[in-house]
């Protein structure tokens, strides 16, 4: 069933990574992206990976959910380390038939696969902690800066939350359109790929149908609770930045630079 | 032989929150042709999850559904054909039905059952119009999008796509939702004259008792994915009690009729289903 | 003292895109609505109720005649924050009406665009919850909510804007019976205790017993104004309007019918019975 899909889902909870500053939790979360593109040897890697999976310590959350989304993404990740292992550079570690593994090859495979699943792992760390409410909100408040070049960041945002709002709904009502022209006959599973994009037909139409019915209706709604744009609006939520937000940050910090140290000092061994 | 025989029916889904949920649980009942059942339950009590197995959009975690007398599963392993056999012999109507149509005629639409069986362009004919005639549907609409039509006539042609395959069983989840009144009444009627001319067999789940009374000849109670009465519709509604138990209540004749009888009027005969029934019985005391 | 809706001479028409014929949804329109009352708008689908429903909120402008909310003229576009935060709307389908995913964030949403502070927003959400036993679930995810829960989540959403009048249109239609009971007790309790003016459109009767009027649609126009016990032992009117009438109704209608001697009207189970019992047990004595 596809609304079994853990991707971007919310576990309500109070831990130490759940009460953060979602504004905090983002910058930090993009830190520590980039971070996981620094690491260019085998020690910063560690260093990077021992510290996601302490913060998934503290996030309380079972780890069980994180290998669900893995499970997503396992064909990408063995699919790109497999072709990144052809990648022929430096000595050879051993030959199989016409099949060379060379260290650089090697080397580069384990390197895009636990990025892969760093970045996975990071993201879901954000999106399991933070409620889509308070992501959106955050975004916002972080992009209101733009809004000096006439970005709309408080419609970019009210446009996502809206999105993640109604994805488990229509998620449901897609089950239920497949269930229903199934029921009719249709046959989805069998084929050649043109028939099976004809046959998706009676599935996108009346999702498409659904969905402007939907949106047509919440526009109505909203106006009715005299939504008018961002201008004059204010928040329930006040956001302010506690003791652990600093704690974090040093602690993110702290991780980015030892990754920053791993590498100088790998340099250092290599001259 | 039944028509259609439930065996040990167990159907158990995982909720990706963790402990997997037990919708159904050891269903044994069997229907014979030409039936007119009614399927009752409050919301979560597993009447849309039985309605998928009986057309085997859902396969059982255990038990079986044997349609006269053959396990729909059993073949099924080797030919996906089999499975679409199923579907075209058990018709399912979806709750709002008028949001599965997507063609851009009603005459289209309503083909699209029969086509995907594989008929004739004559006989695809012959069904889209012999189904429109059973749910009183204006044929001048035929060549409309049926997205320009009212909400009751949309109704009409989606229940009329699952009619035109002609289906020997008939499956109805809550087919009167949304409707006035009006509406809903005809639609019942028109529904009650196709089983009757037709002698097809129908199931239908509602939460109104009050029609599940006028129609059925017999009445599935489910509560919490178990079996709680199979029985005339008489004997279940004489159950207050247990229906109670299991978050339903009886028509409001039958309430009244049973109150008379255990104050007022103890020699009455409270075993009625309909208003009209009341009246006669009512009468007898005048 | 000035009326509080006052609806005069309303029509609504719109031109039909391919043929350009005018249709007539409301036509000629006339009700006041008071402060405080339980109003119930009954009519097949059709009957222009939900039109008529739009008006109080000026979501719809008169094609003709006038719409006064406070004395407001709905035309006026400068006051339509006014309007629309005295008067709330609360549609049928409660999915498409929640904008958040969070119940106390969506609540919220009707108070932000009204700019009010955050500590009253959070009493407003607060109060609100619990004028519609929602309290409780606050953090809950929209998602997992059942159909009665999430159009209580809705209706408390509108009340987070202080409405003086809140108007439903078919607000249990789409929910099962356990649904429908839970927002029809949240909908009674906010005019008996909250003093909230009540417009509820429905075609469900006995959702109509315990209002103070009833309005009947037709075609358009108000077929009839009264009490409940008025409009309801009008049987043939209604069966005209094609409204179905509670089963108590109609078995004290046949007896009549068939002469028996019972009185022509209940207005719930245990009234039918009780003039039941009253009637028969004489005839059961005389036996």
């Amino acid at each position: 069933m596809l609304s079994n899909i853990a991707l971007g889902r919310f576990f309500p909870g109070n831990s130490l990574v759940h009460r953060l500053d979602p504004r905090v939790k983002i910058v930090l979360v993009v830190v520590l992206l980039v971070t996981v593109f620094l690491a260019n040897n085998y020690l910063a890697l560690l260093t990077n990976l021992a510290a996601i999976f302490v913060f998934m310590a503290f996030a309380k959350v079972s780890f069980k959910n994180y290998f669900k989304n893995m499970k997503v993404i396992l064909f990408i990740v063995v699919f790109t380390s497999v072709l990144n292992i052809f990648y022929a550079k430096g000595p050879l570690l051993f030959q199989i038939g016409p099949v060379a593994i060379t260290k650089g090859g090697f080397d580069n495979s384990v390197f895009v696969a636990c990025r892969l699943v760093m970045l996975i792992l990071i993201s879901s760390l954000l999106t399991f902690t933070t409620s889509p409410t308070d992501l959106t909100d955050a975004l916002e408040r972080i992009l209101k800066p733009l809004s000096v070049f006439k970005i709309k960041t408080h419609e970019l945002a009210m446009m996502m939350a809206i999105a993640l709002r109604f994805i488990p709904t229509l998620l449901e009502e897609t089950d239920k359109i497949i269930d229903a022209q199934k029921a009719r006959g249709a046959d989805m599973e069998s084929g050649n790929a043109l028939k099976r994009i004809k046959a998706l037909v009676p599935i996108l139409v009346p999702l498409l149908v659904a969905s402007f019915r939907r949106a047509f209706d919440l526009a109505l709604a909203m106006e009715c609770r005299c939504y008018n744009g961002g201008d004059g609006r204010t928040k329930m939520k006040v956001l302010h930045i506690c003791s652990n937000d600093v704690l974090a940050i040093f602690a993110v910090v702290a991780v980015f630079l030892l990754v920053l140290w791993s590498n100088f000092w790998a340099l250092a061994v290599h001259l | 032989m039944s028509q259609i025989e439930v065996k040990d029916l167990t159907y158990v889904y995982s909720t990706g929150a963790g402990t997997p949920k037990r919708a159904l649980n050891c269903i044994n009942l069997s229907i014979e042709k030409g039936e007119f059942i009614g399927l009752i339950g409050p919301t979560g009590s597993g009447k849309s999850t039985f309605a998928k197995q009986l057309n085997a959009l859902l396969k059982p975690t255990s038990g079986a559904v044997l349609l006269d007398g053959v396990d729909i599963w059993q073949n099924s392993q080797t030919t996906p054909e089999f499975a679409r056999e199923v579907r075209f012999k058990v018709g399912l109507v979806f709750q709002y039905p008028e949001y599965q149509l997507f063609e851009d005629t009603v005459y289209n639409d309503i083909a699209f059952g029969p086509k995907n069986m594989g008929l004739c362009e004559a006989d695809v004919k012959e069904k889209v119009l012999a189904a429109c005639k059973f749910v009183n549907l204006d044929l001048n609409l035929l060549q409309k999008s049926p997205f320009d039509l009212s909400g009751g006539e949309k109704r009409k042609v989606a229940i009329a796509g699952v009619l035109s395959m002609d289906p020997e069983v008939l499956v109805l989840d809550e087919p009167t939702v949304g409707l006035d009144p009006c509406a809903r009444e005809s639609l019942l009627e028109q529904l009650y004259q196709y089983h009757k001319e037709k002698d097809k067999t129908i199931i239908l789940i509602s939460h109104r008792m009050e029609d599940i009374a006028k129609y059925s000849d017999r009445i599935v109670v489910l509560s919490n994915g178990n079996l709680v009465m199979f029985d005339s519709a008489g004997n279940v509604f004489g159950c207050d009690k247990v229906l109670n138990e299991a978050g339903l209540k009886v028509p409001q004749i039958c309430s009244i009729m049973a109150k008379l009888k255990a104050g007022a009027i103890p020699d009455l005969n409270d075993k009625v289903l309909t208003v009209d029934d009341a009246v006669t019985e009512l009468l007898k005391f005048v | 003292m000035e009326k509080f809706i006052d609806i005069v001479d309303l029509e609504f028409s719109y031109e039909e895109t391919d043929g350009g014929r005018k249709i007539n949804i409301l036509d000629g329109v006339n009700l006041e609505i008071k402060q405080g009352e339980f109003l119930t708008i009954l009519g097949h689908n059709g009957s222009g109720k939900s039109t008529l429903a739009k008006h109080l909120n000026a979501m719809l402008t008169p094609t003709a005649g006038d719409v006064f909310v406070r004395g407001i003229n709905t035309k006026d576009s400068s006051r339509l924050y006014d309007i629309r935060s005295t008067v709330g709307l609360v549609f049928q389908n409660p999915d498409n009406q929640i904008v958040a995913s969070i119940v106390e964030d969506d609540v919220a949403f009707g108070p932000e665009n009204l700019g009010i502070a955050p500590e009253e927003i959070r009493a407003r959400v607060d109060d609100a919850l619990r004028a519609v036993d929602m309290y409780d679930c606050r953090k809950d995810a929209i998602y997992n909510l059942s159909g009665g829960q999430k159009q209580r989540v809705a209706i408390a959403g509108i009340i987070a804007m202080r409405p003086s009048c809140l108007v439903l249109d078919e607000p249990t239609a789409m929910l099962d019976p356990v649904g429908r009971e839970e927002v029809m007790r949240v909908i009674k309790k906010l005019n008996k205790e909250c003093g909230i003016t009540i417009v509820l459109i429905t075609h469900y009767m006995d959702e109509a017993t315990d209002s103070d009027r009833i309005v009947v649609m037709s075609k358009g126009k108000i077929a009839r104004i009264g009490a409940p016990l008025s409009i309801f032992s009008d049987v043939d009117f209604l069966k005209k309007c094609q409204l179905s009438i509670p089963q108590s109704v109609e078995l004290l209608q046949k007896l009549k019918a068939h002469g028996a001697n019972v009185p022509s009207f209940a207005l719930n189970e245990t009234e039918c019975v009780d003039v039941l019992a009253q009637c028969f047990s004489v005839n059961a004595i005389r036996r």
